[in-house]
């Protein structure tokens, strides 16, 4: 069944878009990640004009994590305090960001500038993965036990402006946590990503949250960004599609209780080394896309009149 | 026979009133196209008869053009180059008038019923139909944009032309169906019939088709441009319902 997106303005098949929704959604919740840096490629490769897809991902986003939001709530595992914290880094860099994406896409570089940022991030989130899963997978194999626990006290603790964050039992500076927010407020802008997948690492190795609320408390801070985002190129772009971010939407919530069924039966490891042979795939492709001679050198845009 | 011929020729040739000789009485199967919710393209039916108040003339067959065209619009087209070992758009340069949609449809090849004169008066053919100024001096070969586009919107099946596709019967009935892509452009459409004799326009006649999009489509596409806050708001309002709906009716189905 064919549906004409209104404001994509072009005609794609209804269960397609339900598909990869359901297909995003079945990975995002075998491995417990949003899947807006799968989602966002595989719009381009369908042929939805790449701004279209960044402002309704965002839009996705702000839906699939608020039930996640809820639940992590009730269970108190949101440090609301340094939920806000990121939050204000978040929405400046969501504003820098929009900007940022408005004068190239002016240029006309904005594609340019979506694909690089998905390759450089794709590749080295990819790569890191994959070592750290295959290492992680040959412990596993010789039985030494779990990762040593880390917990970092180097420089982050010596700068000013220092608050406690009581749920997650710290006393840092407030600057690491807003610099955190605001670069994953630009990479949201531009990548039409939630941001959880550099956000949660930062969380755990660089401000030293202790993980039970580290998951929550990026949700928290991801759903007002990406809002905030899905505002900004709905109100300076016009590029939010509704009917597109319902269809993955509906198609992405059922695909994630699917794939958490499925999460919950395969061995960590052995999912990890999978998810990062995934992302190094898409990277792979997008890189390739960049590289390779396009067979056609030329493309139509619309004269965007500024 | 030779000075009637001959006195038909002149007149076609002082003046182009006489073409009123033979007029085209149109009829198109709709004069409306509805883009729906599920609007996958659309098929238009034009038909029409030649009026004439004396006898067929002389010489050559009437030969019958149907071009369609979409709303022009002005496009950047922009080319990639390698920098730095990666493609990247370098150069752009604005047409300024190209339809969003084009398509020619013909009773014999084109070539040979329309001279290359009176397709440039009228701009019939494709590559006529779109023109590009503003291209900047510095850009080496600023036609090749422009025909970058019809190449594009050819391979897009937005542009084309359908020789022997009109049929014209007894030099009076005509009749051609011009298929339409899913993904248009909203607009009016013109459609123009050009009646030929010899290569010369003696008749043509002009109409408009209305393209909009309707209902759920018109109320989504007018709100985000007119009350993009509202709409911006709305989107998040409905997405998050949406979601939080399906997740927990899917819950509640899997505990049942």
């Amino acid at each position: 069944m064919q549906i004409y997106l209104p404001i994509a303005e072009v005609s794609v098949n209804a269960f397609l878009l339900l598909g990869l929704g359901g297909m995003v959604g079945i990975l995002s919740g075998m491995f417990g990640v949003g899947g807006g840096f799968l989602m966002t490629p595989l719009l381009f490769f369908i042929g939805i004009p790449p701004a279209v897809a960044v402002a309704t991902e965002a839009n996705q986003i702000v839906a699939s994590s608020f039930s996640g939001v809820l639940a992590h709530l009730r269970r108190k595992t949101v440090d609301l305090k340094m939920g806000t914290v990121l939050l204000v880094g978040g929405l400046i860099g969501a504003a820098v960001g929009v900007v940022i994406f408005n004068y190239l896409k002016s240029l006309g570089q904005v594609d340019l500038l979506v694909t690089l940022c998905y390759v450089v991030f794709l590749g080295v989130i990819g790569s890191l993965m994959f070592v750290e899963s295959l290492r992680a997978l040959r412990r596993v194999k010789k039985g030494t036990g779990g990762p040593a626990k880390r917990r970092q006290r180097g420089w982050v603790h010596s700068l000013p402006l220092k608050m406690r964050f009581r749920t997650s039992g710290l006393y840092i500076s407030v600057i690491p946590p807003v610099v955190v927010g605001l670069c994953v407020g630009i990479l949201s802008a531009i990548m039409g990503v939630g941001g959880g997948f550099i956000m949660v690492p930062a969380m755990i190795y660089l401000l030293g949250m202790p993980t039970k609320v580290v998951v929550g408390t990026s949700l928290f801070q991801i759903i007002f960004v990406t809002a905030f985002t899905t505002m900004l190129h709905a109100t300076t772009n016009y590029t939010v599609d509704i009917v597109l971010a319902v269809l993955l939407l509906v198609g992405g919530v059922i695909g994630a209780q699917i794939g958490t069924v499925i999460g919950a039966r395969m061995p960590a490891e052995q999912l990890r080394v999978l998810l990062a042979a995934l992302v190094l795939v898409v990277c792979g492709k997008l890189a390739l896309d960049l590289l390779l001679e396009p067979s056609e050198l030329y493309s139509l845009g619309a004269s965007g009149g500024h | 026979m030779m000075v009637r011929a001959f006195f038909a020729a002149l007149c076609l040739m002082c003046l182009p009133a006489a073409a009123a000789e033979e007029q085209v009485v149109l009829g198109l199967s709709q004069d409306r196209v509805a883009i729906t919710a599920n609007f996958d393209g659309s098929e238009i039916l034009i038909f029409g008869a030649i009026k004439r108040e004396a006898p067929i003339p002389e010489g050559p067959p009437v030969e019958v053009i149907v071009a369609l065209a979409g709303p022009s619009e002005p496009i950047t087209v922009r080319r990639k180059a390698r920098r730095l070992g990666i493609w990247v758009n370098t150069d752009s340069v604005l047409v300024d008038l190209a339809p969003s949609f084009y398509a020619v449809a013909t009773s014999a090849p084109f070539d040979d019923i329309i001279t290359d004169t009176e397709d440039l008066r009228y701009r019939i053919s494709i590559e006529r139909a779109i023109r590009s100024v503003g291209a900047a001096m510095n850009i080496q070969g600023a036609q090749d944009f422009a025909e970058a586009v019809v190449r594009i919107r050819e391979s897009e099946d937005l542009y084309s032309i359908r020789e022997n596709t009109v049929a014209v019967d007894e030099q009076t009935l005509f009749r051609t169906s011009v298929a339409m892509p899913a993904d248009l452009t909203e607009g009016d459409y013109v459609a123009r019939i050009f009646l030929t004799r010899g290569g010369e326009v003696v008749s043509r006649y002009e109409t408009t088709i209305d393209v909009r999009k309707v209902g759920l489509e018109r109320f989504l596409y007018t709100m985000s441009r007119e009350q993009p806050v509202w709409y911006g708001l709305m989107s998040l309002v409905i997405a998050i319902v949406a979601g939080w709906g399906a997740s927990t009716a899917f819950r509640l189905l899997r505990e049942k």
